[in-house]
């Protein structure tokens, strides 16, 4: 028999002098394959067409619908409701600005985050139109694939203990974007660039391994292993340096 | 309010917008992009399978070249597309793909050695060359004759769109997300920029620019069902067809795929059907034999979404809540198979469907894909109408594609047009000396204002906006989806007239505050109905049938009377589209013939009265004096739907026969009235 779905959804319109935090409730009848997108489409369609939320594939790819799901961070398009009780509460994403009910500003902290790892391939070679590509092996083309799937969701940067800790700490999604450009051998950053990048408390220094992120990441991005081996290897590069100093300093 | 200034304003974000932008940037200009979401979530980033580069490094691409792409792409478009553009198109997009490698896209590579593929579900050997080692690859892709796609694994347009948003980054390009476009800023003779509302806190802005692109991809959602993103409803083209003077080619130009899921609409690949997959009915009975007993479920895009429809039509779809569907099989694949190679439909269909395509049916529907009509340009990127005003990508009718894109076609398109639209756009800039009239500005941001405020004050109706996109939906799901015509697609057109008094008379149910989703849809319903009608009386129009544009009533396609293009342009206050056709192509390479699938019978094109210059049988306006003398109602069907031009509340010019210069074209539509 069909459930008669009971939602409870926070609500803050900004915009609005006449809004304040609260949670509304809304009943919906259940159908066959339902998942969140559609539960909420019609909610705003059927029952209140202020109701705020963000959706934009509807197909897990573009990381626009994250959203807290009775208690956890996850894509909304992508979480069918035969999976949820039917009891569900949805919070927007912590650690973002907030734009009204269930929509925050990933976008805002994303773009930050890039300027601040400088997110592109570093590189004092030009383009020649005329020249064949460089060659990769496909292997190593694959694996930097695998690291290029963030969808820049945000779920784990909500589940991250540091980050609600730390407005200022690159998460997850951040240090994975490092790891990225570091295997990537058309980015001529060293070691010490990244290192004046991400070594330090509002980098990878910051993560205290506890590992919410990669429980949490819709994507199933490897975040455990990125953060260890960048984590080891920033160690690494700053015991390196201070010897370099070192010898600097004794070359005077 | 907000008055931003910048040499270059880019309307949209995706793959053509931010590489028109980075264009710009790159020769020292100013340039910005708008977008509705983080220029990473445009809709670009949905693009799984690949795009078509003439590179020929892998085995099974081996003797490819831009002319074989310029073939296929010629065949693909049905004869519709610009050859002169399809020729510039094919000979760049190798250079593209490897300055995308050099901006970080991984692109996969050869892998020399032997390995194995899949075709019609049989195995088959290949050896890649020890000398391609490391470069390049491709994948194959329907209708064309090596293999030519570049990819990478399944996130293509994903990695594509990050390389390019992290070149925008690098170049200081701002990109303004949450912020959508409602109204370009004209004077009449140049765009001047355009108005945007926050979709942040509600508030309007003005962007002043010297040059305009109008880059907002597919409007897909015109249709109730939709493979696109639900924020592509249209709007860079809803803006530009406002400004009553720019032009839309080929609105009737709309492709279905076989395989969007039930509900939600998400596409699973073809490769399903390529790998063996079937089709069954509510009975669970297979049906592609008995149509098609040669090619059955392998049968082209269009025709198996052509079958599909027709069988439901038969009352044997599966019901649903969601309307009718068939089903798709896969399951005797096997686990092994559905887990590794269909690794992102079993995803797709565990996450979305709770299904198990493994042991469960697939629940699938034709759906609408691709927007092959658009801001109609020229090859420079330049749109008909107004001087400053550009347009590239999906928004645009470069014209590519004609009435059927190759798949990896468009994805290409967005990157090779934003280059070369890139360059066009920095020479224009050079020159460009613009009077910003104050007036004109003003004039723009208070018929803004003046809509928000009769929206929410419920000034002209209190007709409830989501009712009004349901109505489109039922008009053009029922007129102009697969099958179309004469009966049908009057009705759809009559039907949707009528939606477009709804939706003039449209007012909120909310009070309209911050980013109010229910004002932001208010503010561009009236101009998606347009753009429904702009589809549904272009193909009632058109009395032939050319790639998707498929009429029961005229199954021909016509050469003779029908070699051109629909431009759509909508008159202030008018309630209907002014029509007029320019011919397809200025320039032949390759004359108008058989594509080699899909069959359909061809009224050929007359032979050249003179033998043209360099294999052009002739100019296009001799070319399409032909159409007009042969044209409504010769064309050998019963010729009703061609209709006497002044039939019913139309303002258009009719028959074909007004090609030539759209600019000419336009003052005899004018005349006409
Ligand atoms: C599911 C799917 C799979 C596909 N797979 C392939 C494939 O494998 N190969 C291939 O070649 N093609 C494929 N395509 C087609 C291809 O992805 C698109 O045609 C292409 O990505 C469009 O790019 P674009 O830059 O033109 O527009 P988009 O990437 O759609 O970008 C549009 C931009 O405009 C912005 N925008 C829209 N309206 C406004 C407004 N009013 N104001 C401000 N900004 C606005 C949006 O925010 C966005 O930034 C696929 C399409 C779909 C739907
Ligand atoms: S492992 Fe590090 S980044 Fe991940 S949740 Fe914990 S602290 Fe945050
Ligand atoms: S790492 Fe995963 S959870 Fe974090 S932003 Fe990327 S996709 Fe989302
Ligand atoms: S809407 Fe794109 S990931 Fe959910």
């Amino acid at each position: 028999m069909a459930r008669i779905l009971s939602f409870s959804i926070f609500r803050y319109n900004p915009g609005d002098p006449a809004s304040a935090p609260r949670l509304d409730n809304f009943l919906l009848d259940e159908s066959d394959r339902m998942t969140l997108f559609i539960a909420l489409t019609r909610l705003r369609e059927e029952q209140d067409a202020s109701l705020q939320f963000d959706f934009c594939c509807r197909a897990g790819i573009c990381g626009a619908c994250g959203m807290v799901i009775n208690g956890r961070p996850g894509l909304a398009c992508h979480t069918k409701t035969k999976d949820l009780p039917k009891e569900i509460t949805l919070l927007p994403l912590p650690g973002f600005d907030l734009v009204a009910d269930l929509s925050v500003d990933t976008g805002k902290w994303f773009r930050a985050m890039y300027r601040r790892v400088e997110s592109w391939v570093h590189t004092d070679k030009a383009f020649d139109p005329a020249a064949e590509e460089e060659r990769m092996d496909n292997a190593l083309a694959e694996q930097i694939y695998e690291l290029e799937r963030c969808i820049e969701c945000g779920c784990c940067v909500s589940a991250c203990g540091t980050s609600r800790m730390r407005p200022d700490f690159l998460g997850a999604a951040g240090l994975n974007r490092i790891a990225r450009f570091m295997i990537d051998p058309r980015d001529e950053r060293t070691d010490s660039d990244y290192f004046d990048l991400v070594g330090n408390d509002e980098g990878v220094f910051g993560c205290m391994g506890l590992l919410a992120c990669e429980d949490i990441c819709p994507k199933e991005i490897p975040l455990q292993d990125q953060l260890g081996i960048l984590r080891r290897k920033m160690a690494f590069t700053a015991v390196k340096d201070i010897f370099r100093m070192k010898e600097k300093g004794k070359k005077k | 309010m907000q008055t931003f200034h910048t040499d270059l304003l880019c309307v949209g974000a995706g793959l053509a917008g931010e590489r028109v932008a980075i264009a710009a940037a790159s020769a020292g200009f100013s340039a910005m992009c708008l977008s509705i979401v983080p220029a990473r979530r445009s809709h670009s980033a949905a693009a799984q399978g690949g795009m078509q580069a003439a590179l020929g490094n892998c085995a099974m691409g081996d003797g490819d070249d831009p002319d074989v792409h310029f073939a296929d792409t010629v065949k693909g478009s049905d004869w519709g597309c610009d050859q002169e553009v399809a020729r510039l198109f094919c000979d760049s997009a190798p250079i593209v793909m490897r300055e995308l490698a050099a901006w970080g896209v991984p692109w996969n590579r050869v892998v020399a050695g032997r390995s194995s593929y899949f075709k019609g579900g049989a195995q088959f050997e290949k050896i890649e060359k020890k000398e391609k080692e490391g470069l390049i690859t491709a994948r194959a892709f329907g209708g064309t004759a090596k293999w030519r796609t570049c990819y990478t694994s399944d996130g293509t347009g994903h990695t594509v769109l990050y390389a390019m948003d992290n070149k925008a980054a690098q170049l200081g390009v701002p990109v303004h997300d949450r912020t959508e476009v409602i109204a370009l800023i004209h004077d009449g003779e140049n765009c001047l920029g355009a108005i945007a509302r926050s979709l942040r806190n509600g508030e309007l802005s003005a962007y002043l620019a010297k040059a305009t692109l109008i880059a907002t991809g597919g409007f897909g959602r015109i249709y109730r069902e939709s493979t696109n993103a639900v924020i592509n409803d249209g709007g860079g083209l809803i803006s530009a067809l406002d400004t009553g003077l720019v032009r839309l080619g080929n609105m009737e130009a709309v492709q279905f795929h076989p395989t969007g899921i039930v509900p939600t609409d998400i596409l699973v690949t073809e490769g399903c059907r390529g790998d063996g997959g079937t089709l069954l009915d509510v009975n669970e009975e297979r049906f592609m034999p008995e149509y098609e007993p040669e090619k059955a479920e392998l049968a082209s895009r269009d025709v198996v979404s052509r079958r599909m429809t027709e069988h439901m039509r038969r009352g044997l779809g599966v019901k649903s809540p969601y309307g009718d569907h068939l089903w798709l099989d896969i399951r005797h694949l096997g686990e092994k198979h559905i887990r590794s190679k269909l690794r992102e439909v079993d995803e797709i269909c565990k996450y979305f469907l709770g299904v198990d395509p493994v042991r469960q049916l697939i629940p699938v529907r034709p759906t609408q894909h691709y927007s092959m009509g658009g801001v109609r340009t020229d090859a420079s990127g330049a749109a008909y109408g107004l001087a400053g005003l550009f347009s590239a990508g999906e928004a645009a009718c470069w014209d590519l594609h004609g009435f059927n894109r190759l798949g990896g076609n468009s994805l290409a398109e967005t990157v090779v047009a934003g280059m070369l639209v890139g360059q066009k756009t920095v020479e224009f800039l050079k020159g460009r000396q613009v009077n910003f009239s104050t007036a004109v500005i003003e004039d723009a941001v208070a018929r803004q204002k003046d809509r928000i405020g009769r929206l929410i004050a419920k000034t002209d109706g209190k007709e409830n906006v989501f009712s009004v996109k349901n109505r489109m939906h039922d008009a053009i799901m029922k007129g102009a989806g697969i099958f179309r015509n004469g009966t049908d697609l009057a009705a759809c057109v009559d039907e949707l007239q009528d939606t477009l008094d709804a939706a003039r008379k449209v007012g909120l149910s909310t009070n309209g505050r911050g980013a109010s989703p229910e004002l932001t849809l208010a503010l561009k319903i009236e101009g998606m109905v347009k753009l429904a009608l702009c589809v549904a009386f272009g193909a009632l129009k058109r009395t032939e049938s050319r790639g998707s544009h498929s009429r029961e009533d005229y199954p021909e396609r016509n050469d003779r009377d029908w070699l051109v293009r629909t431009l759509a342009s909508w008159p202030d206050g008018a309630d209907l589209p002014l029509l007029e056709y320019e011919s397809a192509t200025e320039v032949f390479e390759i004359l108008p013939g058989d594509r080699g699938y899909g069959g359909g019978a061809i009224i050929p094109m007359p032979p050249p009265a003179a033998p043209g210059e360099q294999g052009t049988p002739s100019g296009p306006a001799e070319q399409t004096a032909t159409a007009s003398t042969g044209s409504t109602g010769s064309a050998g069907s019963t010729g009703s739907a061609a209709a006497p031009p002044t039939q019913g509340r139309l303002a258009e010019t009719g028959s074909p026969n007004t090609a030539g210069s759209p600019h000419a074209g336009a003052d005899a539509a004018q005349g006409d009235k």
